[in-house]
């Protein structure tokens, strides 16, 4: 339900009907900003739906999520080196 | 594509898988909800249900817009659609759900002026540059999709566009969750709650869950790595023995939601004392419907619509699977009669419902990937 | 599980029934649909042993010679799009039905059903683009036909296309002759064509380059054919994309081919649009491209091949064909999960809420 797609706010169109252009992978859409809380940015990212930036996208939590991410992948990598060395050394 | 592949890697999915099949209680099956079609999707799309340990069981739920509405109320577009002068505006995907006389797409092919949009704001400017014509909005989705119709008709007011209406079938996520929530033999240790319709209310609308039902609330991202983690964070709360709503989509969720959106659909909305589900019944204040002040833009109000409730299909068992008490293929007529190509229940109607995901995507299952 | 597997599979069997009191626009979306139309409806009433294969050409005995006949109906909107226009498309798409016969196309007849009201300068701008289009193809248009319908009853300009072509000798193609073991070869990205209709159409509003990939694909199948048999199947993947093709290899042959996703070429831009618009891109079609499949052991061989032209320099190894699970199409994810990847079912319409 309810397709959302990051995109980012590469030019302000007309900021009395609150509408930009935002990109993703080199497509671009007219978009609404009446939604956002304040006057939308060049550069932010938001979320799209409907034509509609639905929210912003916070970089920091986003990172956060990525770098829980990958503490976990790193933490997997060791245990694998782990189980192959212990393996190894029974062999 | 930023936010969008580095949540797509696989080698974190099998770190994340690792962690998932520690984290389980031993011994314990779990089941748990992805509420939303979005999630149903993604989950397919990507295979992540094969990374999962067993024991753990995801449960296909009832967010999925398009599925959602009621067999009548497609007869009702299709009747709109048919008017005299009449340009119909719909979302691509709500075109081939069929109503008890056929689809939007028969009816274009019976002479309906009916049109795609991307946006409600398209159908608003379809109607600027065609006066002379009345161009109506199929309005659906939870939410999430609300606000975008609702500053439409703010716009339609402010700018003075009279040959413009919107059909409104706007549903709320938490009185489906309770009902499914309040069914006999419900077998739901936990729900992955909508991201995008959570953007938009906030988590707090699931508080209920946890406190009432005494089951964990996860609301979750949309990329396959989000969808992991949250089942992560369910199993943990089950694990630990807790009930509580956490967030792991917090680059976009907020507990309050967006307050903007709320005030746009406060303003042109308001709660329909009872609205129809396909596949879960009528469900008390589970849809809204256009303000009095706004009846100008109402397309139930501006022409007869026959309004006639068609019942679901007797042989049809989405409720059931609905509630994860029926798989979509123990279903009967799951792949004979009820078919994407010619659906008979709500699960099977668009490629976001349980049964159409298992339609195209799972089948036939190769072995489970080894771990 | 079983119990699953078999119901779906039955369904998927089931007899072609044409359900629909009038036609929609899904029985020209190239899926489903438009088998059923098809098997239910002309098949049955036209059916014979040159027209039952549905092949994309048939092909016959003349005096001595082995000859390749198709013919190809085109509708666009609009009809002058980045990349092509339905003149080009009109040339390129009869030739590559003969190319991906094992044919070298010979010749091409041409009729216009043109709406009144049409500009001239639009016909003549579609007929130039014909004509260039037919020698890049190496093909002359040796007939033609035209008519004129009333303002409203003929969507600007349609054009039906019929070729003849020789076979080659060197090689044999069909769907029986796929081993498991064999490798899937495309020659270049996903989607182009498909997608960069659907933008020029307007109604989406989203602004983007993406041209249509419409061209011969007669010089990339010749370069194949000296594989001899080790070729074992040629496909051109229109409309209804990638999936619907393999979907038909697997069902005619009774194998199955699993696909790498990570090994998919897809270009950004129509990469971006797909998940704006909810759509696949293993789903859209395609005018420029060809599917292969090779013997393992000359794949590598011919991805150089096809590489050492422009319009193949894209090309990648994208899958495998394997004995099981019968009749289906796989996708290993780059996720780390699979799927089966099923025929197009339906338009594909933008799945936006």
């Amino acid at each position: 339900m309810c397709l959302g797609i990051p995109a980012q706010l590469v030019e302000i169109v007309d900021p009395k009907a609150k509408t930009a252009k935002a990109e993703i992978g080199g497509v671009r859409r007219i978009v609404s900003c009446a939604l956002l809380e304040g006057e939308a940015q060049v550069g932010e990212w938001v979320l799209v739906h409907v034509g509609f930036a639905l929210d912003r996208i916070d970089e920091e939590q986003a990172a956060e999520t990525l770098q829980l991410f990958s503490d976990m992948g790193e933490a997997y990598e060791r245990e694998l080196a782990e189980i192959r060395k212990s393996a190894e050394g029974a062999a | 594509m930023k936010y969008v592949d580095e949540f797509r890697s696989g080698e974190l999915a099998r770190a994340l898988a690792s962690e998932l099949a520690e984290a389980m209680p031993p011994g314990r099956e779990l089941a748990l909800m992805e509420v939303c079609g979005g999630h149903t999707h993604a989950i397919y799309k990507h295979g992540l249900d094969e990374l999962l340990p067993p024991g753990l069981e995801l449960v296909h739920g009832p967010g999925c817009p398009v599925c959602v509405i009621p067999v009548g109320r497609v007869d009702d577009a299709v009747a709109l659609a048919l008017e005299p002068n009449v340009i119909f505006t719909t979302f691509g995907d709500m075109m081939r759900v069929p109503g008890s006389k056929g689809s939007l797409l028969d009816a274009r092919s019976r002479g309906a002026d009916v049109r795609m949009v991307y946006s409600p704001l398209d159908a608003l400017e379809l109607a600027r540059a065609n006066s002379q014509r009345e161009v109506i909005f199929f309005a659906i989705g939870f939410e999430t999709t609300a606000p975008s119709t609702a500053v439409t008709l703010l716009q339609a007011r402010a700018q003075g566009i009279g040959n413009f209406s919107v059909f409104c079938n706007h549903v709320t996520i938490g009185p489906p969750l309770k009902a499914i929530l309040d069914a006999p033999e419900l077998r739901l240790d936990g729900l992955i709650a909508p991201g995008h319709v959570s953007a938009v209310t906030g988590s707090r609308v699931y508080d209920f869950i946890a406190a009432e039902y005494g089951r964990p609330v996860v609301v979750a991202g949309f990329e396959p790595l989000d969808i992991l983690q949250s089942v992560l964070m369910l199993v943990r709360q089950l694990a630990q023995g807790r009930a509580e709503v956490e967030n792991q989509y917090t680059r976009v969720v907020r507990e309050q939601g967006n307050p903007r959106a709320l005030e746009a659909i406060e303003q042109t909305m308001e709660l329909r004392d009872s609205f129809e589900w396909r596949g879960l019944g009528s469900i008390p204040r589970s849809g809204l419907r256009l303000r009095e002040e706004f009846s100008e833009w109402d397309a139930e109000r501006r022409y007869a619509v026959p309004g006639v409730s068609v019942p679901d299909h007797k042989v049809c068992q989405c409720g059931q699977v609905l509630r994860g008490l029926v798989k979509p293929w123990e279903c009967k007529v799951f792949g004979n009669a009820c078919t994407p190509e010619s659906p008979i229940g709500t699960c099977m109607v668009s490629s976001e419902g349980a049964c159409a995901a298992y339609y195209h995507y799972g089948r036939n299952r190769p072995k489970r990937l080894s771990r | 599980m079983s119990e699953r597997r078999s119901k779906a599979a039955a369904g998927r069997r089931r007899k072609p029934r044409l359900l629909n009191e009038r036609i929609t626009l899904v029985h020209g979306a190239g899926g489903k649909a438009t088998r059923n139309l098809v098997e239910a409806l002309f098949l049955g009433e036209l059916g014979n042993p040159l027209l039952a294969p549905l092949s994309d050409s048939a092909l016959l005995e003349a005096g001595g010679a082995k000859l390749a006949f198709t013919t190809d109906a085109h509708v666009v909107q609009p009809l002058f799009f980045p990349g092509g226009d339905i003149g080009s498309l009109a040339v390129n798409g009869t030739v590559n039905d003969i190319a991906v016969s094992g044919a070298r196309p010979l010749v091409l007849s041409a009729a216009f059903v043109l709406e009144e009201g049409l500009p001239i300068s639009d016909l003549r701008r579609v007929v130039a683009s014909m004509a260039e289009a037919a020698r890049e193809a190496g093909v002359v248009v040796a007939a033609g036909d035209t008519k004129v319908v009333e303002r409203g009853r003929g969507d600007g300009l349609t054009v039906t296309t019929a070729a003849i072509g020789l076979v080659d000798e060197r090689v044999s193609l069909g769907a029986e002759k796929v081993r498991p073991g064999d490798k899937v070869i495309v020659s270049g990205t996903l989607g182009d064509h498909g997608m960069a209709v659907m933008i020029a159409r307007g109604n989406l509003e989203l602004e983007v380059e993406i041209a249509s990939d419409s061209a011969s694909i007669y010089p990339l199948a010749e370069s194949l054919f000296t594989l001899g048999e080790d070729l074992r199947w040629l496909r051109d993947p229109t409309r209804g994309g990638l999936a619907t093709t393999l979907n038909e290899l697997t069902e005619a042959s009774g194998l199955c081919v699993v696909l790498d996703e990570k090994a998919l070429p897809v270009r950004e831009q129509v990469a971006a649009a797909c998940e704006i618009l909810g759509l696949d891109p293993l789903y859209v079609a395609n005018e420029g491209k060809l599917i292969a499949i090779v013997a393992a052991d000359r794949a590598e061989q011919a991805l150089a091949t096809l590489r050492a032209h422009p319009l193949g320099a894209e090309a990648q190894i994208v899958g495998e064909v394997e004995p099981e699970p019968k009749g289906l199409v796989l996708l290993q994810t780059a996720f780390g999960g699979s799927r089966v990847v099923d025929m197009l079912a339906g338009d594909p319409l933008p799945r936006i809420c």
